[in-house]
């Protein structure tokens, strides 16, 4: 998919992440790198939030369903001041509030605890049903995975979105096609997809998940249509931005990192410049 | 005891914009009185319990206190993981109502039988496990559900059972009720088995024997404390439960007993570690099973003239 050059904030975006990586030794890497993008336009032009006080009443609402994709979430969030940059570097440590999933009740701006996959868009459904119960203007966006459509909680939920006519909730997909194993093509085919999610009752537009002027017309947009759920799936490439780690399965998630494989994914990221 | 239940959700909603209903495809006519009164805040979703506890959860984050009911085993079970993340882990505020628990539906088979649903939500850090004796106690419990920490779940009993509770004794969640004061056998029960007690007890009482009745209907937090102090003097422990021995009233107390270095004898009536494989009527599997006055006794006259 994306041809699209990255500018110099998308790479910073990158260098942080390889520096946690660095620290920590470990991480799913690949599944960051395919949403840099998509959490920095929704944190940068999107989401009404405020990072000097997280619990803010009136703050739009976001999930990252595919919790495991953290790393680009956690640089976002330093970067907006919910926390202080150095706490990036205790990534996975034993006391550190940045853990392999992101959990609510330590990190500041994270609204759900996630990581096991298939609980975002249920929870979010909820929430947006909350704020129209209530009247309220907030909005929730649920970030998923490809790969974490095979839950049958996600259409479950679908179903009950589109009943609910929840405008107020835009899904997002990074649809990377790959998971853990390989090709969600072959590991459990979801096209057609856009199709699917139509026909479950939701607005769906489609977009290059790596092309930031697009990716902000398109939030822009959201509610798609009046009275229907949004759905924006975004075409992306695992591990965008460092060639050694793009569509690559082996890097969905590493550990013990060595110094050469560093070197490496530096190398590959100056590349970009 | 259902209907009581569901009465009070529906009286108590009246009252507080925050309680929602929720059912997943439950008996036609369910609570239509609240449906008519109050349609925003009745919820009939199909049979798609685990995006409903996600769902209810998200709601619980904004404020509102959603109600569930649908059968125990769907409730627990099915949906284990969610109950035990979005509600459990979160600390959010829904109740979760299991119809049918134990044995209730014993003409439908092990697959509807909620006889381990006790022990795996208790499992669940921040759970609340309530199992009341009859539907006086349950309208004792549903005021005090409402603003209750963290998520509940309520074990339903047939219906129609008998009332062998008493207003008398003040109920409050995770205090246990002492039914009637004993010194030679100490009988724990939870849920509907405080009448098999009750039984128990006179037929042991007329042959001088001197039961204790603690009755636990909140399995967790268990109310170590009462059990403790009953377990004083005593020469037996009889634990009496409609689910599996593993996990459940039987399991805990025996952790009471063996922390404290009590040294009082439990004999656990329950489940055995089997899936229920007749079918017939509750009664019939809890006498197959041995949950019944005859075993009580039985298990407290052996251990008492030893």
């Amino acid at each position: 998919m994306s041809k699209k050059r990255l500018d110099s904030k998308s790479i910073e975006y990158r260098k942080e992440i390889l520096k946690i990586i660095e620290s920590a030794r470990r991480g799913h890497i690949g599944s960051a790198l395919s949403i840099v993008e998509i959490l920095r336009v929704l944190y940068e032009d999107i989401l009404k939030i405020d990072p000097k006080n997280p619990k803010w009443d009136a703050r739009d609402r976001f999930i990252l369903s595919k919790g495991h994709g953290c790393l680009s979430l956690y640089v976002v969030l330093a970067e907006k001041g919910f926390f202080p940059k150095d706490k990036l570097a205790t990534f996975c440590e034993f006391d550190s509030i940045l853990g392999g999933h992101p959990d609510a009740g330590k990190v500041p701006g994270v609204e759900a605890s996630t990581g096991s996959l298939g609980h975002g868009l249920p929870i979010g459904a909820g929430i947006a049903l909350s704020a129209k119960i209530d009247k309220k203007d907030f909005r929730t966006f649920v970030l998923m995975g490809d790969g974490e459509c095979n839950e049958g909680s996600v259409w479950e939920t679908a179903l009950f979105a589109a009943k609910y006519k929840l405008s107020n909730l835009t899904a997002i997909i990074d649809y990377n096609k790959m998971q853990c194993f390989g090709n969600t093509c072959e590991v459990l085919e979801l096209e057609p997809f856009a199709e699917k999610w139509k026909s479950f009752g939701f607005e769906v537009h489609e977009v290059d998940g790596h092309d930031v002027l697009a990716l902000r017309k398109e939030l822009s947009a959201v509610p798609f249509k009046k009275n229907k759920p949004s759905m924006l799936i975004c075409h992306t490439l695992k591990g965008k931005g460092i060639k050694k780690l793009e569509s690559n399965a082996d890097w969905h998630h590493k550990a013990k990192v060595s110094d050469e494989e560093m070197r490496e994914l530096y190398g590959d990221l100056e590349d970009q410049v | 005891m259902r209907k009581t239940c569901l009465n009070e959700i529906h009286r108590l909603a009246k009252n507080d914009e925050r309680i929602l209903f929720f059912g997943s495809d439950i008996g036609a006519g369910t609570l239509s009185n609240f449906q008519a009164e109050m349609p925003e805040r009745f919820f009939m979703e199909g049979v798609s319990e685990a995006a409903i506890i996600g769902v209810m959860a998200g709601l619980a984050m904004n404020g509102k206190i959603p109600y569930m009911n649908t059968v125990g085993v769907f409730l627990t079970r099915r949906v284990y993981e969610q109950v035990l993340l979005d509600a459990g882990m979160h600390k959010q505020k829904i109740r979760l109502i299991g119809s049918g628990g134990g044995l209730v539906y014993a003409p439908l088979g092990a697959t509807h039988l909620a006889f381990d649903d006790i022990a795996i939500m208790r499992a669940i850090p921040n759970m609340t496990i309530i199992a009341p004796c009859d539907a006086e106690e349950m309208k004792r419990l549903m005021p005090l559900t409402v603003d209750h920490e963290g998520p509940i779940y309520i074990r339903l009993g047939k219906g129609g059972d008998p009332i062998v509770s008493s207003p008398d004794k003040p109920f409050k969640i995770g205090k246990a009720i002492e039914i009637r004061s004993g010194s030679d056998a100490l009988l724990l029960t939870t849920g509907i088995t405080l009448k098999i007690a009750i039984d128990a007890a006179n037929i042991l009482d007329k042959q001088g024997i001197s039961c204790q009745i603690l009755h636990v209907h909140t399995l967790k937090p268990i109310d170590s404390n009462a059990i403790l102090a009953a377990l004083n003097g005593k020469k037996i422990a009889v634990s009496i439960e409609e689910h599996t021995l593993i996990g459940g009233l039987g399991s805990a107390t025996s952790k009471v007993i063996a922390t404290s270095g009590s040294g009082v004898k439990l004999s656990m009536i329950g489940i055995p570690d089997v899936f229920p494989d007749k079918y017939g009527s509750q009664k019939e599997q809890m006498d197959y099973f041995g949950i019944s006055p005859e075993k009580v006794v039985e298990a407290v006259i052996k251990n008492i003239k030893v």
